[in-house]
């Protein structure tokens, strides 16, 4: 009888290991892939796979940076990423002037009809680009901002805000209100209130918005590839997959650098902020 | 009496003056994001709408009103159904799978072993990594001369000598190729909201049904899926408004080929709206969209507010 429970727990660590070792592995390669791909030598990387004799996942040939030298050297990649930049920072900065005080407003000074219109902005967060593109490239027109990082700018604000007011509407609900009160017992106005006591308090919700606003802005793809088309102009998310391919020829150690580049310090500061975003997916879901 | 209303109301009147006083404070500071969300996500909603019925093309301002034509000819082409059907596959049997695996990868992750904190972080890089980007990777893995899944096949004997998969050259393969992106993807994001719902059930609760005598199935089945309904419904709504409003996967994976066979609406509506310049065309395919997102905003606001009142 022992043994057999102990045979059986041994089975279900096995099981449990294995199913591990699957799905980290179904979760990696694609990124495995960029890596090998971006340091191996073309003679290398365009063997074909019809080869059964070259084993692609392993270095046949020294490994080089000749890919990445390109990529830095020869690209536009950098102004790529300076052009995504730009236009996060001014995205992140529009997204708090508008969400923190509807935030702060939903949370504290709306009562029940402010509720009901939480729900409502959060909705819009549903509304997708793919449904908005089209009148957008009408108003971007008319306003003259074709091919202008500018449409960006005023444009991608319609996914973060409502997000974000979602998630700060939260944050400063979790804010004890008695400091703040006891404050305004104290002279203070409550604007004075929020700016003194409430917005340092409220540091690490900040830091939350900002980071999601500007992955956000990073991953985006929609927006961008409708509205900008000259190269200079692109964002990381367009410019890697359509101006790094030239005609018909893929530079792929260049192009998987490139992903990889961008993908893993994203990835890195993402996995720190986690938790707080899918608090604002799952906010009455879970108490 | 006389004195009681008297210093009553001083008191109601301070209180009512610092509500107003709040009110206004209130609306102030909620007002310019109310206001940037209704001209720049409500009007343009409607804008869509509104060109869905006109013959608006890229090129000139001018345009006239067709009435339903748009729609007419959409639902006429064999192209737009194959879309819609195609949209409805991709959602649906990658949310299923989704589903059956993010459970199991939560449950996994549930129990501890060496390594876990870097494991949570690998399986999430799918969901951060900007979805261009990754879908450029895969592009690079379905390769047709360097696929290292034909290698992989080649090597253990599953194509034998002249066999080849053209995986974005051959429908049902490019539809494949689609859908493992699309799990591939979200599986991440439905396992985290899976684990934080499991995180929520009591221990007491797997102590008492372990008790009472249910075996590992009939808790998970009966006892814990049941208790995460409401975050199952989160994760299952979210997977599929991100699913079925893509657009860049099918676009940078196979731009809808082979002959326009791997479309989802919103490439299709690309295609039509933007690459074609047939403003009013793209605007009729992408409102196809609506009618799903609707109902599951309705769905959404049902389950909130049901996790309100209980």
């Amino acid at each position: 009888m022992a043994a057999r429970s102990v045979a059986r727990r041994a089975a279900g660590t096995v099981v449990h290991r294995a199913t591990i070792v699957f799905f980290l592995a179904f979760a990696v390669f694609p990124f495995y892939w960029m890596v090998v791909t971006s340091f191996k030598q073309n003679a290398d990387l365009y063997v074909g796979a019809t080869n059964v004799a070259h084993n692609p996942f392993i270095f046949n040939l020294p490994p080089t940076l000749d890919h990445l030298r390109i990529l830095f050297g020869q690209t536009l990649y950098l102004t790529w990423l300076r052009n995504t930049l730009v236009v996060g920072l001014l995205v992140v900065g529009i997204t708090l002037l508008l969400a923190v005080p509807a935030g702060y407003s939903l949370a504290r000074l709306t009562g029940r009809w402010g509720e009901r219109l939480s729900i409502g902005i959060f909705l819009t967060y549903l509304v997708p680009s793919t449904l908005l593109f089209i009148p957008f490239s009408r108003l971007v027109s008319l306003l003259g901002l074709q091919n202008s990082l500018w449409s960006l700018v005023i444009i991608y604000p319609t996914f973060t805000v409502p997000f974000c007011t979602w998630l700060l509407m939260g944050f400063f609900k979790g804010l004890p209100k008695e400091i703040e009160e006891s404050a305004m017992v104290d002279g203070c106005s409550r604007a004075g209130a929020i700016w003194r006591i409430v917005l340092p308090l409220a540091v690490p919700g900040l830091l939350t918005v900002v980071i999601f606003a500007l992955t956000l802005v990073i991953q985006e793809f929609v927006y961008s590839l409708t509205f900008i088309s000259s190269v200079q102009r692109m964002t990381v998310s367009v410019g890697v997959p359509v101006a790094l391919v030239r005609g018909d020829v893929y530079y792929w150690g260049s192009l998987m650098a490139a992903c990889l580049v961008t993908s893993v310090p994203i990835a890195i500061v993402y996995s720190f902020f986690l938790d707080r975003f899918i608090a604002g997916f799952t906010v009455g879901a879970i108490k | 009496m006389n004195t009681t209303t008297v210093s009553a109301a001083p008191v109601l009147h301070a209180g009512q003056t610092i509500r107003r006083a709040d009110r206004r404070l209130g609306v102030f500071m909620l007002a310019p994001a109310l206001l940037y969300i209704t001209l720049l996500v409500a009007l343009p909603f409607l804008l869509a709408l509104f060109l869905s019925l006109t013959n608006s093309s890229a090129g000139s301002l001018e345009f006239s009103f067709v009435g339903l034509q748009n729609f007419k000819n959409v639902v006429a082409s064999p192209v737009f159904r194959r879309a819609l059907r195609n949209t409805f596959v991709f959602t649906f049997v990658s949310q299923a799978a989704v589903m059956v695996l993010g459970n199991v990868l939560a449950r996994a992750l549930m129990r501890p072993f060496f390594g876990k904190t870097l494991a949570r972080f690998v399986i999430l890089m799918p969901w951060a990594a900007p979805i261009s980007l990754a879908t450029l990777g895969w592009l690079w893995i379905f390769d047709s001369t360097f696929s290292v899944i034909n290698w992989l096949l080649k090597v253990v004997g599953w194509l034998g000598p002249g066999q080849w998969y053209y995986w974005l050259g051959d429908t049902t393969l490019g539809m494949v190729a689609i859908i493992t992106i699309h799990v591939w993807r979200m599986l991440p994001f439905s396992t985290v909201i899976l684990l934080a719902g499991l995180t929520s059930i009591p221990n007491e609760v797997r102590e008492a049904s372990a008790i009472d005598g249910a075996g590992t199935l009939a808790r998970i089945f009966q006892i814990e899926i049941p208790m995460m309904r409401p975050i199952l419904t989160v994760a299952v709504l979210f997977g599929v408004v991100f699913t079925f409003t893509d657009m860049s996967v099918v676009y940078l994976l196979t731009r809808g080929g082979p002959y326009n066979s791997t479309h989802v609406l919103a490439s299709l509506a690309f295609q039509d709206g933007v690459l074609g310049g047939d403003v009013g065309r793209g605007a009729a395919v992408a409102i196809f969209l609506v009618p799903v997102l609707v109902v599951l905003a309705i769905v959404m606001l049902r389950s909130s507010r049901r996790a309100e009142v209980v």
